[in-house]
């Protein structure tokens, strides 16, 4: 069997931070990239618009120069990847089973790292009622099609959902010659980021219903049309407010679920709140010597971030590769999402390595004026006003080298949102 | 158009443009950044013009290509129309300059995606 220091599960954003990090770290190099499509890169290959890199690289750049950065430093690194490969298994005791077109091969890992991303919620996620036609696409998949095998999927579209990625495919749809109709919200607010509904929608006059259902889908070949209603509060269609749209191609932008299918064959303990693994602050999931980072953990709007999180996963696989015993799991103080606030991730501490620590959290609605606060044993450690949030954007805090000095470890951490409406309180 | 969004952060506040006499003012921006933003927003709008072009004997069939600075909104879609016609034959390096100066705007068509030749097998 083939054993390396470190295997790391998808060959995207995460997955090439992770390795590259880990690499820099560790003394002897073993490290392996499994990648199951041709290229190394991820999703961003079919990513190609604007908006990458800002944070991260100081610059604004496509999905594919974002990902050809670190596909060229892994290319220098003497970095092992294997493309065109699929894991089929992963065993708690790090074992993983490959195929591609060799065959079948086991691997050993001392250390793993999942990346393997996230995929896209579809239609039978949403239930609309109606018939099976062609026509019928998630937004990724439209934007695989369009932007790297180069078809035109259609003529009139309308989008069911205001993610980023049914957003960035309005504009994308309307440059190539094909009329959006609309994009169809049933929330009361677009979970898009507001550079996407500015720059995608607005700009080309393409109209977001919000509160609105699509109620069902026409046509027996190919799609001919939706109909549309408006919903209530509790998203029950209100009477008489349907409205058919001519179409013949509906995209769905609708969430997205980390891919945890291979995580739960390890023995990884997964967060109802996030779809992915439990974790601690050096991103370990509860199976011993497995790490987990980027989309596969819980999903991001920004891949800058995803690149900071999986060095940090990448760093702490390779301190596990090296010094395993100091990853024992009796250390471990738990991170709880309190009133408003949806989820936090990391969601325990491990008090062994005690660095400042970036929790990335999001809140379930939207809110303004409000306060999070972090509270431990009962005293405030931390509260920071916001003026507007939405469950649209992921918001960040660092638990700094001074809070963590101040957290009793024998109790919970909990962050929650509080009204803005205390006055004159000093806290930390 | 006399009302946008400014884009600079979540809060995303609505900013209108009147215009008293020879004054201009800008009403509901929350911040300086936003002010700017609205000034180039109202004055002459610009995007970067991102899609994909053919390439021939290439690993991939398709070329991912930015501007490599924003052009003015108003010409998104004849940028577009020069662009579908265009063709390139690998390999292509990020960066290969596929149309210069486009549509006068100063800015060129750049390729943002590595693509090797075919190899014959």
């Amino acid at each position: 069997m083939h054993e390396y220091s470190l295997i790391v599960i998808g060959g995207g954003p995460a997955g090439l931070a992770a390795a590259l990090k880990s690499f820099e770290n560790l003394d002897d190099k073993r490290v392996l990239i499994i990648e199951r499509d041709k290229f190394l890169g991820g999703i961003l290959n079919q990513c190609i618009h604007p908006g990458f890199g800002l944070h991260y690289f100081k610059k604004e750049l496509t999905g594919p120069e974002y990902a050809q950065r670190f596909i060229e430093l892994v290319e220098k690194s003497g970095i092992e990847y294997l493309t065109d490969t699929h894991v089929i298994d992963i065993n708690p005791g790090r074992e993983v089973t490959i195929v591609n077109k060799h065959g079948l091969k086991k691997l050993k890992a001392k250390a793993i790292v999942l990346a393997m991303g996230a995929r896209e919620r579809t239609r039978g996620a949403v239930q609309i009622p109606g018939t099976r036609p062609a026509g019928i696409f998630t937004a990724g998949q439209a934007q695989r099609f369009i932007n790297i095998e180069g078809y035109k999927i259609g003529k009139k579209a309308v989008i069911v959902g205001s993610g980023d990625i049914g957003l960035i495919m309005a504009r994308r749809l309307t440059l190539e010659g094909i009329e959006v109709k609309a994009v169809v919200e049933i929330m009361p607010y677009s979970t898009g980021l507001r550079r996407n509904i500015v720059q995608c929608l607005e700009d080309f006059g393409i109209p977001l219903l919000l509160s609105h259902k699509v109620v069902k889908i026409h046509g027996k070949e190919r799609v001919e049309g939706v109909t549309i209603s408006a919903v209530d509060k509790d998203f029950k269609e209100i009477p008489a407010t349907e409205r058919f749209i001519e179409c013949d191609t509906v995209l769905f932008s609708v969430g997205l679920i980390p891919e945890n299918e291979l995580s739960k064959k390890a023995g990884v303990l997964l967060d109802m709140a996030t779809g992915g693994p439990v974790v601690d602050n050096t991103f370990s999931t509860t199976a011993r010597g497995i790490f987990a980072c980027g989309n596969v953990l819980h999903v991001h709007d920004l891949v800058d971030n995803v690149t900071l999180e999986a060095e940090t996963a990448g760093k702490y696989a390779a301190l596990f590769c090296k010094t395993p015993e100091l990853f024992q799991k009796d250390q471990l103080t738990n991170i709880i999402a309190s009133s408003g606030i949806k989820y936090v991730v990391p969601q325990r501490l491990n008090k062994n390595f005690l660095e400042p620590t970036i929790l990335r959290y999001r809140v379930d609605n939207v809110y303004h004026n409000k306060v999070v606060t972090l509270i431990n044993s009962g005293r405030k450690l931390l509260r920071i006003k916001k003026q507007h949030l939405t469950p649209g954007e992921m918001e960040s805090l660092t638990l700094s080298e001074k809070i963590l000095s101040q957290i009793d470890f024998s109790q919970d951490i909990i962050l929650k949102l509080e009204d803005n409406s205390l006055k004159g309180e000093i806290y930390g | 158009m006399d009302k946008i969004t400014c884009i600079l952060c979540p809060k995303g506040c609505s900013i209108e443009k009147k215009e008293e006499g020879n004054e201009i003012k800008y009403i509901g921006y929350g911040c300086s950044r936003g002010l700017e933003y609205a000034k180039d927003e109202f004055t002459q709008p610009k995007r970067i013009l991102t899609t994909t072009i053919h390439v021939k004997d290439g690993e991939i069939e398709f070329l991912p290509v930015r501007t490599d600075k924003p052009i003015p909104k108003r010409l998104l879609f004849d940028a577009m129309a020069i662009l579908r016609k265009i063709e390139v034959t690998a390999p292509v390096k990020v960066g290969f300059v596929v149309v210069k100066n486009i549509l006068d705007t100063g800015a060129d068509v750049i390729a943002t995606r590595k693509v090797n030749r075919k190899s014959s097998f």
